[in-house]
């Protein structure tokens, strides 16, 4: 009886006040946006439409820029190295992606199903802990940790190959224009792989525990609790991390200026850098800005998709619930 | 004996722990190898066990690199940007969450899309602007970049937050004659609390990590943050081994505190922060 009294009072209350001065409020609100919405307009979009600009000209950075209209895309299209640069990023899509989001999933229903349940959950946020470490290292001392592990001659893992009697596999893992590219995928799944798999954790923690042991009792092994129970589960959380990482592969640089510098021979060249060195190392700043207007525009679309596909599963989660 | 019982009853956890140890053994050989004389790693390898405490590797990097002056710009930088970010966030979120100000909805679209426009396509018009602004090679360039950059996230998150803020308690509040100013300082920052600490520690530790940016922006040596500074060393090749492994210790010592001391913060902001 109280209880309905106060919630009437309050309705009462609350929708007077909205009708002595609805517009104004709202007003008064909008002055807090003002300090963002400037330096939003000073940081992001005039730098960003200047950068669109400057790709339609040709432009070495100093004096006034040639308007060239469309030429630098035309270019672009005859650009092997920046072909390249793009194939390189599918490689960074796999070991950054799609690699960490199989391993995490993996990884994050055997910590949550069964380490969480028969050695307790320390044990499995110890674990958790392991993985996730390689993630707070600024990408640029993962690059120096590991270009000292992979070096030629005394690196850890060529001592190491050498000290178990494999020696004939030594490599000069980042030297050599053929494994380049793989060494700096084996790193970059390294650094990534904690990402997915605390996402995952979390998300396996909303799961009523009662689906699996419904499914254990009626005999379903692993596998099978997996593909039907932990992975429609966890659907929202998995568009997030594939959209997310995607995009993080699609920019990785700090790593590959450490490790390569997009070398040897351009085997390891990818968007991001190939922008940067146009930049700034060979002055061309229409091309570099048509570069990487192409790069944004690939990451805004994948944005998109990433972002209805997982709106559509949340939809899809929260549609059968009564 | 108990453990080794426990272990052959469950292989995945044996395989769990192995793959484990993996991704841990990188920080471990760079710890073993700091403490190495460069006698002992050019006779023994990597992989031995140090004879002794040899500190005077790490001494002579630090000295050579002036590491405590790029410590100092590293905290001086993340910290201004964990605390402009947050409170540039609580004022844009404030504004669309509570505040339901008219077209909200294509105001935080924008917000969401500048989280991410990548920063090569700012990088130039960026490093142009602030050379014409005499902001160049400052340390308050990076700072008001990565404040803005950081807020966008923070303004994304923090919307959905206090969009789901108890209306009753601010009607009340406002009713007893509070403005909208004295609203947000007296309740909704103080009951946000640890949406916006989580916030702060993400804010810290991404600035820190960040290289790009700080790269093109901060070429004097003075002014460079830690990832910067090694990561230029390493990209010039200049470095010997002993003295690489040095850099990735002074490196990977930050972040293993940020680690230690966040663990929890991180772990649980990562998943609040990733599913909306």
């Amino acid at each position: 009886m109280t209880a309905t009294t106060a919630a009437r009072a309050r309705r009462v209350t609350g929708g007077r006040h909205r009708a002595v001065h609805p517009r104004r409020a709202r007003d008064s609100y909008a002055l807090f946006l003002l300090p963002g919405a400037l330096a939003f307009l000073a940081v992001v979009v005039v730098p960003f439409l200047m950068n669109a600009g400057v790709s339609l000209t040709e432009w070495h950075g100093v004096g006034s820029p040639e308007w060239t209209g469309l030429a630098n895309y035309r270019a672009l299209l005859d650009d092997t190295e920046f072909r390249e640069s793009f194939r390189h990023s599918l490689f960074m899509v796999v070991a950054m992606a799609a690699l960490p989001t199989a391993l995490g999933l993996v990884l994050a229903a055997a910590l949550f199903d069964h380490v969480g349940k028969h050695f307790g959950s320390r044990t499995a946020a110890v674990l958790r802990a392991c993985f996730y470490l390689p993630q707070v290292l600024p990408v640029a001392v993962a690059g120096i940790v590991w270009s000292w592990i992979l070096a030629p001659d005394d690196g850890s893992l060529n001592e190491f190959l050498r000290v178990v009697g494999l020696g004939s596999w030594r490599q000069d893992w980042l030297g050599d224009p053929d494994l380049a590219l793989y060494s700096v995928m084996g790193v970059m799944v390294w650094v990534q792989l904690g990402f997915p798999l605390v996402v995952f954790m979390a998300g396996l923690e909303r799961v009523d525990p009662q689906l699996y042991e419904a499914a254990e009792l009626d005999g379903a092994g692993w596998w099978r609790r997996f593909v039907h129970i932990t992975l429609p589960q966890i659907r929202p959380e998995i568009y997030v991390v594939l959209t997310w990482c995607t995009i993080a592969a699609l920019k990785v640089f700090g790593a590959v200026y450490v490790l390569t510098k997009g070398g040897p021979g351009g085997a390891t060249n990818v968007p991001s850098y190939f922008s940067f060195t146009t930049f700034f190392e060979k002055t061309q700043v229409g091309y570099g800005a048509a570069v990487s207007t192409v790069l944004t525009v690939i990451i805004l679309a994948l944005s998109l998709v990433g972002l209805r596909l997982q709106t559509r599963a949340e939809d899809a989660e929260e549609g059968p619930r009564p | 004996m108990r453990t080794a019982r426990l272990l052959r009853r469950s292989p995945v956890l044996v395989a769990l722990c192995l793959a484990a140890l993996f991704m841990t053994v990188p920080f471990l050989i760079v710890v073993v190898n700091a403490v190495k004389s460069p006698a002992q790693y050019s006779q023994d390898g990597p992989l031995s066990l140090p004879d002794g405490l040899y500190l005077d590797g790490l001494k002579d990097f630090w000295e050579r690199v002036d590491y405590s002056r790029k410590l100092l710009n590293s905290v001086l930088i993340s910290g201004s940007v964990a605390v402009g970010a947050v409170v540039l966030s609580v004022l844009n979120a404030y504004a669309i969450g509570i505040g339901r100000i008219r077209g909200r909805t294509w105001v935080l679209a924008f917000f969401v899309l500048a989280n991410m426009i990548p920063q090569e396509a700012l990088v130039y018009p960026v490093y142009y602007l602030s050379k014409q602004a005499g902001l160049y090679d400052t340390r308050l360039s990076v700072i008001i970049v990565f404040t803005v950059l950081q807020a966008a996230f923070g303004t994304y998150l923090l919307s959905s937050v206090l969009s789901r803020f108890p209306r009753e308690i601010i009607e009340a509040a406002r009713i007893d004659g509070a403005g909208t100013w004295q609203v947000l300082w007296r309740i909704v920052v103080p009951v946000s609390r640890p949406t916006l600490g989580v916030l702060l520690v993400f804010f810290f530790i991404w600035t820190w990590n960040e290289f790009l940016l700080p790269l093109v922006m901060l070429i004097s040596n003075d002014n460079q943050t830690v990832s910067v500074a090694l990561g230029v060393l390493q990209g010039q090749r200049l470095m010997d081994a002993t003295m690489t492994d040095a850099a990735a210790l002074l490196g990977v010592l930050p972040a293993l505190v940020f680690f230690l001391v966040f663990q929890r913060t991180l772990t649980r902001g990562i998943a609040v922060g990733a599913v909306k």
